[in-house]
C-alpha cells in the first residue's frame, strides 16, 4: 500500500480551465507510481472567488462538497481532508462535523491563521473528538511574513501542538520551500507531529536528517504538487530504509494516525 | 544516459551526503547513468576556481564516467589560458555562474567569455539557481540567473551554445520563445527543476519546443539523482524522443562544434 497524504484536487469554480486534465493526471500518474490513497484537500476556490490560503466560508463549503464528491466517485482511491478557515469558528466546526459524518479522515490547515493562535484551539478539539489528524500548512522557517498567506513555522506548529498532545498533527511538505533543517530541530521533542515528506524539494541529504531528526516512526510520505519529486523520494527511500521501515512511511504510519479504516 | 547536471565535492551551506567522486559515481551507477559531466562545486565559490579545476581534472582522469565542466571565471587575469585548457581537454562545456562569481550576467567580462567560448566552439553551462531560494542560507545571496540574461547571451555571438541548468517551466518558455528559432536551437535545457505530473510542465514543454532541446540533468548530490528519471517514467515517450533527452542530444552538444569554427 502506498498513501499519498498531501494531495490536492481541483474543480469547476476555481481558476483554472484545465481542472479536470489537473485531476485525471494526478490520478493517473498515481497509478503508474502505485499511489493507493491520495488524501486530498480543496482549498476553497483556489483564489477566484477568496484568496487560497485565507478561503470564505462559502468557497470552502463548496470545496469540501466537491472534495467528497471526489472521494464518492472514486471511492477505492480518494480520501478526504476537511479544509477551515479557524477565523470563522462557527462556521470551520460545522464543516469539521459535517465533513467527519460524510467521511472525512482528516483536517486541512492551510495559512489563515498562525498556527499557534488560541483560535485555533476549537478547531483543534473538533478535530481530535473526531480522531481526525490535522495536516497544517507550514513554510519551513519563515523568517520573515510572505505575501498571500500567514504562514506558520514549525516552531508556531510545535506550540499549538504542544496544547493538545492527544491530537496528531502532520508537518506539511518539508520539502515545500523554506529550511527544512530548522524544522527537523523543532520537531524532535514533539511525538505527536509527523513530518508529511511532499513538496517539489528534492534537496541531496533531506531525507537522510529526516531519519535522523524523527525516525521512520513519523515520517509520511506524500507528493504535493509535483509527483514526479514524491517519486523520486520514495525511490531513495527504497535504498535508505529497511524494509519494514519503509513500509512504515510507504503507508503504516498514516494507517496509525488517520482514523481506523480509513483505507480500507 | 547522460547526466549533464552533476557536482562533486562540499558544500558551503549546509552539510551535504555524497559528495566525494564515489560516492557521486554510485549515485550514477544507482540509477543507471554511464556518464556524467561533472563540475568542481567549490569551484563555484573559490576566489579563483581553476584551482578547483585541475583537481577535477584528475578526478576525472581517475573516474572514467566523469566528463569535466571547468568553471571558468572571465573576471580573473588570465582567464583566456583557462578556457583554451578547457578545450584543449575537450571537455563537453564549460562553466559560468555569474551570480556566484559575483560578475553581472550581462557585463562585459561574461559577454568576453560567450564571444570566446562561441569562437572556441565550446557551450556555456550555466544554473538558473542551485537551491530554492526559499531555503539557502541567510548569507547565501547570489542572484538567480535571469530569462533577460539568458536572451542576452545568447544575442551576443551568433554561434555560442549554452545548457541551462535548474530552469523551471516559464523561465524556459520566456527564453524560448522570446528568441528567433536560431538562437532557440543554440540552448539546451536540462530537466532537473520542471515539474511533472499533476501539472505536467515537463510534458507541456516538449509539446511546444520538441524533445530536442533538453538534456537529462540532476544536479546530484544537491538534488535527488532519483528525480529526472521518475519524471520520465511519468510521460509516455516514443523510445527516439525518450533516447535523445537520456543521450543523443548530449552526445550531438559535446561532438558538434561551432558551425563556423
Amino acid at each position: 500500500m502506498l498513501v499519498d497524504v498531501h494531495a490536492h484536487f481541483y474543480h469547476d469554480r476555481g481558476p483554472r480551465i484545465d481542472w479536470r486534465e489537473r485531476n485525471a493526471a494526478r490520478l493517473a500518474a498515481g497509478e503508474r507510481i502505485g499511489i493507493t490513497w491520495h488524501v486530498s484537500s480543496i482549498l476553497g476556490s483556489w483564489g477566484r472567488t477568496s484568496p487560497t490560503y485565507f478561503p470564505s466560508p462559502e468557497d470552502l463549503t463548496y470545496g469540501n462538497e466537491r472534495q467528497r464528491a471526489l472521494q464518492r466517485s472514486h471511492p477505492d482511491r480518494i480520501r478526504c481532508y476537511v479544509t477551515v478557515n479557524p477565523n470563522f469558528t462557527a462556521h470551520a466546526l460545522a464543516e469539521i462535523a459535517r465533513g467527519a459524518a460524510d467521511g472525512s479522515v482528516g483536517l486541512k490547515l492551510a495559512a489563515s491563521r498562525r498556527a499557534d493562535d488560541p483560535l485555533l484551539d476549537p478547531v483543534i478539539e473538533a478535530a481530535q473528538a473526531r480522531g481526525l489528524p490535522i495536516l497544517h500548512h507550514i513554510w519551513q522557517h519563515r523568517r520573515r511574513e510572505w505575501p498571500g498567506q500567514e504562514a506558520s513555522d514549525a516552531v508556531e506548529l510545535c506550540r499549538l501542538a504542544a496544547r493538545h498532545p492527544g491530537a496528531h498533527f502532520i508537518l506539511a511538505h518539508i520539502g515545500g520551500g523554506g529550511d527544512w533543517l530548522h524544522s527537523l530541530r523543532v520537531l524532535r521533542g514533539h511525538p505527536n507531529v509527523q513530518v508529511d515528506l511532499s513538496g517539489s524539494g528534492v534537496d541531496g541529504g533531506m531525507l537522510e536528517a529526516c531519519v535522523d531528526a524523527v525516525g521512520a516512526e513519523r515520517l509520511l510520505w506524500g507528493a504535493d504538487a509535483t509527483l514526479c519529486t514524491g517519486w523520486a523520494k520514495l525511490r531513495y527511500l527504497e535504498r535508505l530504509l529497511s524494509q519494514a521501515d519503509l513500509e512504515l512511511v510507504r503507508w503504516r504510519n498514516a494507517a496509525r494516525v488517520f482514523p481506523p479504516g480509513s483505507f480500507a | 544516459m547522460i547526466d549533464v547536471n552533476v557536482f562533486v565535492g562540499a558544500y558551503p551551506w549546509r552539510r551535504l551526503p555524497g559528495t566525494s567522486p564515489e560516492a557521486v559515481l554510485a549515485a550514477l551507477e544507482r540509477v543507471g547513468v554511464l556518464e556524467g559531466w561533472v563540475t568542481h562545486l567549490p569551484s563555484l565559490f573559490w576566489k579563483d576556481p581553476a584551482e578547483g579545476n585541475r583537481w577535477l581534472y584528475q578526478t576525472c582522469e581517475r573516474f572514467p564516467p566523469f566528463l569535466p565542466v571547468p568553471v571558468v571565471h572571465p573576471g580573473l587575469p588570465r582567464w583566456e589560458h583557462d578556457l583554451t585548457e578547457a578545450v584543449g581537454r575537450g571537455v563537453p562545456a564549460v562553466r559560468c555562474d555569474p551570480g556566484f562569481l559575483g560578475l553581472a550576467p550581462a557585463g562585459p567580462e561574461v559577454t568576453r567569455l560567450i564571444q570566446a567560448a562561441g569562437d572556441a566552439g565550446v557551450p556555456i553551462q550555466a544554473a538558473v539557481r542551485l537551491e530554492d531560494i526559499r531555503g539557502r542560507h541567510p548569507l547565501d545571496v547570489a542572484p538567480e540567473l535571469t530569462p533577460a540574461a539568458v536572451r542576452s547571451w545568447v544575442r551576443s555571438h551568433p554561434r555560442t551554445r549554452f545548457i541551462i541548468t535548474h530552469a523551471e517551466r516559464e523561465f524556459i518558455e520566456q527564453v524560448h520563445f522570446g528568441a528567433t528559432p536560431e538562437e532557440a536551437d543554440r540552448i539546451w535545457w536540462d530537466i532537473s527543476w520542471i515539474w511533472g505530473p499533476p501539472e505536467d510542465h515537463l510534458a507541456a514543454l516538449l509539446a511546444t519546443m520538441g524533445g530536442g532541446r533538453f538534456l537529462f540533468g540532476s544536479g546530484q548530490p544537491l538534488r535527488l539523482a532519483e528525480t529526472p528519471l521518475a519524471r520520465l517514467d511519468l510521460l509516455d515517450l516514443a523510445p527516439e524522443d525518450l533516447r535523445a533527452i537520456l543521450t543523443d542530444n548530449a552526445t550531438t552538444l559535446a561532438s558538434r562544434k561551432s558551425t563556423a569554427s
